[in-house]
């Protein structure tokens, strides 16, 4: 089953090309198609996932894309080995659900033929990531995830403000992408090619420099702080959520995001060798977590608290990896994306239920949405990191790593950051439920409960998301799946009690306080209002986008791009346009040659003469 | 005497005419210059004879025929401009250019 | 300066004038006779480079002949007066006085540097019939070609002009 694991990503791109070209004409507009595909792709990951849990080897297969000259080749090839097949489950589930429930979720919408058809696309971009054997396949599935992004966000582009948020979210990882197409160049120069199996060769016989390795690890880094927003560049993320909620289950919970911390874990070795990196790693990913769960704890829109609360989470994921927990960095991902993906999907049964994201205008829905409240509280729980949800082992795990790893100093900064941000995570949490689902409505509508297709998404991520965490436990545990030869696995999850009643206690704090805080609902004015100085950090997100739309954008669009534009107008097009007067004037000028006017002729021969004598005489003569 | 005075006076006839061709508009003018330049040659091959002391006098032969062909290249020449003076009314020969592109 | 070169001066002289007089006369008639004199002197010349024959023969065809050919062509053609008629525009003399400059610089500078040094010696004027006897006896054959030529020339030109 192995050897098909290339149509995974394949169907998925070939149901883009059917639904672009003849979708409007299908039945349904199309949508069976891009789930019929990714169905397809589903059976195909959990039949090689298991044969992965059983203890098979890893396979890798390739052909020659694009031979250059006699020594080089562009390779297209694909590695299927345990950390590919975890994530082809995670991206196949979590995309076949999505369009499963956008089929109820996006209907009656105008363009809803060409969302299929990019989510389809989004998947097998995604999956192409996921499956690339060399740096230069992944950039482009990274690439294609980046610009569907950007299409996803803008589905509804006719307002403004989707566009603009489009464009920032494609800007921004774009500046990310920057350093990592430097630093795949700087590793392809360093190692001599783009397969990562080379790279990671180099590395480790120490044919590659550590100055060179550090310098690569760090820009590959940049990259994933774009793809997975971390702190700079984490900006993006919540005006991402101005594109349709499956969108947001889909690319900003689950999957998209998800592409930096698999980067990270791909490329381990490579991190490792390099003790600098894994430390700022480390460092920002706990930045990251804690400014984003403060921030999440003050936003009204249900899915900015849940875009903020990914930032955070998969900041959580880095730092796992950062403090050299490979296994745990993965599984944290692997649960976040059940957890993470259901929790949107229902926060957007509730949405469509009460016509807005304002959770000041939601309340009291437990008893008129039983299941989405239900399936929503596994889901929260989970985030909160409550035992025996799978959030709970996942990070714990981590919490574990972090404690154990004392030779690195950042470990404790990381440990730290990630015991506050479990307390800030529980108490935002309870913020979310207690607003949405608890004390009394306080909207205009009549909500009442999703429809089956909706509804029917929302439990089968339930089912995941509480369970998905003992694949943890074991000894064939997750850790077993993506080892490899460099990378051993560290055994089942380290089960220390001392941490586990710590971190969870931690977490029922900040339920408490949380439920103490808004029982009874939205209050007059936010707590954190009364410290006004917090307050308005908080509202302008630390400031960091004005900064950078004064700063960056400011000096671009005002100075570097008007000077662009000039360039390209008068040079650019000049000497193109110039080639053709220059041709033109030419002509006029030579014109004349055929003038018709005998003297002109007579003129030009007496010209000559005088010219031929003068050229031969002086060669002859001298 | 030097050689070199009938070459440069030959020299200079020659260049009056050249400009005279290119420079005047009238077509009788142009044969009228053209006249000076076969002069200048015919000045400049008996010049050369007497140089040379040739046996067989043959630039004076040679400058006798030219004398011929001129007279017949002149009669032509009118012809020609009467010709186009019967056909356009006019004889600047800026205005005979029907070859033009 | 012997007295051969003070006349061949003179002789130039007057040449060279009427010749620059031919073609920047604004009047044709004027230009014609001016041409008249500058082919006299140009005979003159003939005699003092020992060729009288080729002198009387400048004189009978040249002034005699083609000048009267060209006056008549001149009356039949009611060839105008003044300059913007019969002159081309500034810019084409311009340009022609750069041609003929240019060709008279080239032809001196090259003329000097080949023969600078070469005298004409003094000697007697070739006599008619060792001219004839040259052209009878070796050229005879341009000769015949000459006169086929003008005969094609009379011919040709009957034809042009005439009316029908």
């Amino acid at each position: 089953m192995k050897e098909l694991a290339w149509l995974v990503p394949a169907l998925p791109l070939v149901a883009w090309a059917v639904i672009l070209l003849v979708g409007k004409r299908l039945p349904d507009g199309g949508a069976p198609v891009g789930i019929l595909a990714v169905a397809v792709g589903w059976v195909i990951s959990l039949t090689i996932l298991f044969g992965v849990i059983g203890g098979a080897d890893a396979y890798h297969t390739g052909t020659s894309w694009a031979p250059i000259g006699q020594d080089f080749e562009i390779p297209l090839g694909m590695t299927v080995d345990g950390l590919a097949a975890v994530l082809l489950v995670v991206v196949t589930t979590v995309s076949l659900f999505v369009q499963i429930y956008s089929v109820s979720y996006m209907r009656g919408d105008e363009r809803y033929t060409l969302f299929f058809a990019k989510l389809s696309l989004f998947t097998a971009g995604m999956l192409i990531v996921v499956l690339a054997d060399n740096l230069l396949l992944l950039l482009v599935g990274w690439e294609i995830m980046g610009v569907c992004s950007y299409f996803l966000i803008g589905h509804w582009w006719e307002d403004p403000a989707n566009a603009r948020a489009a464009v920032k979210a494609f800007l921004t990882t774009r500046v990310g992408d920057l350093g990592f197409m430097a630093g795949i160049f700087v590793l392809f120069w360093a190692a001599g090619g783009f397969e990562i199996e080379r790279i990671v060769d180099g590395v480790e016989s120490g044919r590659i420099s550590s100055a060179t390795v550090t310098l690569g690890a760090a820009l590959l880094f940049c990259g994933a702080i774009g793809k997975s927003g971390q702190f700079p560049l984490h900006t993006w993320l919540p005006d991402a959520m101005a594109g349709p909620t499956p969108v947001s289950a889909l690319i900003h919970a689950a999957t998209m995001v998800a592409a930096g911390v698999f980067l990270v874990a791909r490329m381990y070795p490579v991190f490792e060798a390099s003790g600098a990196v894994l430390n700022e790693i480390a460092i920002i990913a706990s930045i990251t977590m804690l400014i984003a769960a403060l921030l999440a704890l003050v936003q009204d829109d249900i899915k900015r608290v849940l875009a903020y609360s990914t930032v955070s989470q998969l900041a959580y994921m880095m730092a796992g990896l950062g403090v050299g927990g490979y296994s745990a960095g993965v599984f944290h991902l692997f649960t976040h994306a059940f957890f993470k993906a259901l929790l949107f999907l229902a926060a957007g049964a509730v949405i469509h239920a009460v016509h807005s994201n304002d959770m000041s205008e939601m309340g009291g829905l437990a008893r008129a949405m039983p299941v989405t409240f239900g399936t929503f509280l596994v889901g929260a729980l989970a985030l909160a990191g409550i035992a025996p949800l799978s959030g709970f082992w996942s990070k714990d795990e981590i919490l574990t790593d972090a404690w154990l790893a004392t030779s690195r100093g950042v470990a404790q900064v990381v440990f730290v950051a990630g015991m506050v941000t479990a307390f800030l995570t529980a108490l935002y949490v309870a913020r979310m439920l207690w607003l949405t689902f608890g004390a009394a409505y306080r909207g205009q509508g009549h909500p009442h409960e999703a429809e089956a297709g909706i509804l029917f998404p929302l439990v089968v991520l339930a089912v995941g998301a509480a369970l998905a965490g003992f694949v943890g436990l074991g000894d064939n545990s997750i850790s077993t799946w993506i080892q490899t030869p460099l990378l051993p696995s560290e055994g089942p999850a380290t089960l220390n009690l001392g941490l586990i009643v710590a971190a969870t206690a931690v977490a029922l704090l900040g339920l408490l306080l949380g439920t103490a805080l808004y029982r009874r609902g939205l209050p007059e004015r936010e707590y954190l209002e009364r410290l006004p100085l917090v307050w308005t950090t908080l509202q302008h997100k630390y400031y960091l986008d004005d900064l950078y739309e004064r700063g960056l954008v400011r000096a671009v669009a005002g100075a570097l791009a008007p000077a662009t534009y000039w360039f390209d107008q008068r040079l650019v097009d000049g000497a193109v346009n110039g080639a053709g007067l220059g041709t033109r004037r030419l002509a006029r000028g030579l014109r004349y040659v055929q003038s018709g006017q005998a003297q002109w002729y007579a003129a030009a021969l007496f010209l000559g003469v005088v010219g031929i004598a003068v050229v031969v005489t002086q060669l002859v003569g001298r | 005497m030097p050689l070199l005075y009938p070459l440069v006076f030959a020299a200079f006839l020659f260049s009056i005419g050249v400009y005279g061709v290119l420079a005047r508009r009238n077509a009788v003018m142009v044969l009228m210059s053209i006249e000076l330049m076969l002069n200048a040659v015919n000045v400049n091959l008996v010049a050369f004879n007497a140089y040379l002391r040739d046996q067989l006098v043959s630039g004076q032969v040679f400058a006798l025929f030219v004398i011929a062909v001129a007279a017949a290249e002149v009669g032509i020449g009118l012809a020609i401009v009467l010709l186009i003076f019967r056909n356009r009314e006019t004889v600047n020969i800026d205005e005979v250019d029907l070859l033009r592109w | 300066m012997t007295g051969q070169e003070v006349a061949f001066l003179i002789l130039a002289a007057i040449g060279g004038l009427a010749g620059v007089l031919v073609v920047t006369s604004r009047n044709v008639v004027h230009a014609a006779l001016y041409l008249v004199v500058a082919l006299s002197s140009v005979a003159g010349v003939y005699l003092l480079l020992a060729a009288p024959f080729v002198a009387f023969v400048q004189v009978i065809i040249y002034v005699g002949a083609i000048v009267v050919l060209l006056l008549f062509g001149i009356m039949l053609t009611r060839a105008p007066v003044g300059r913007r008629v019969l002159d081309n525009t500034l810019r084409a003399r311009v340009g022609a006085f750069v041609v003929g400059a240019g060709m008279f610089a080239m032809l001196t500078v090259f003329l000097a540097g080949a023969f600078g040094e070469a005298r004409i010696a003094n000697r007697a004027a070739t006599t008619t019939a060792a001219l004839g006897t040259s052209i009878f006896r070796n050229y005879v054959l341009p000769f015949e070609a000459v006169s086929v030529l003008l005969l094609a020339a009379l011919i040709g030109a009957i034809v042009l002009a005439r009316r029908d």
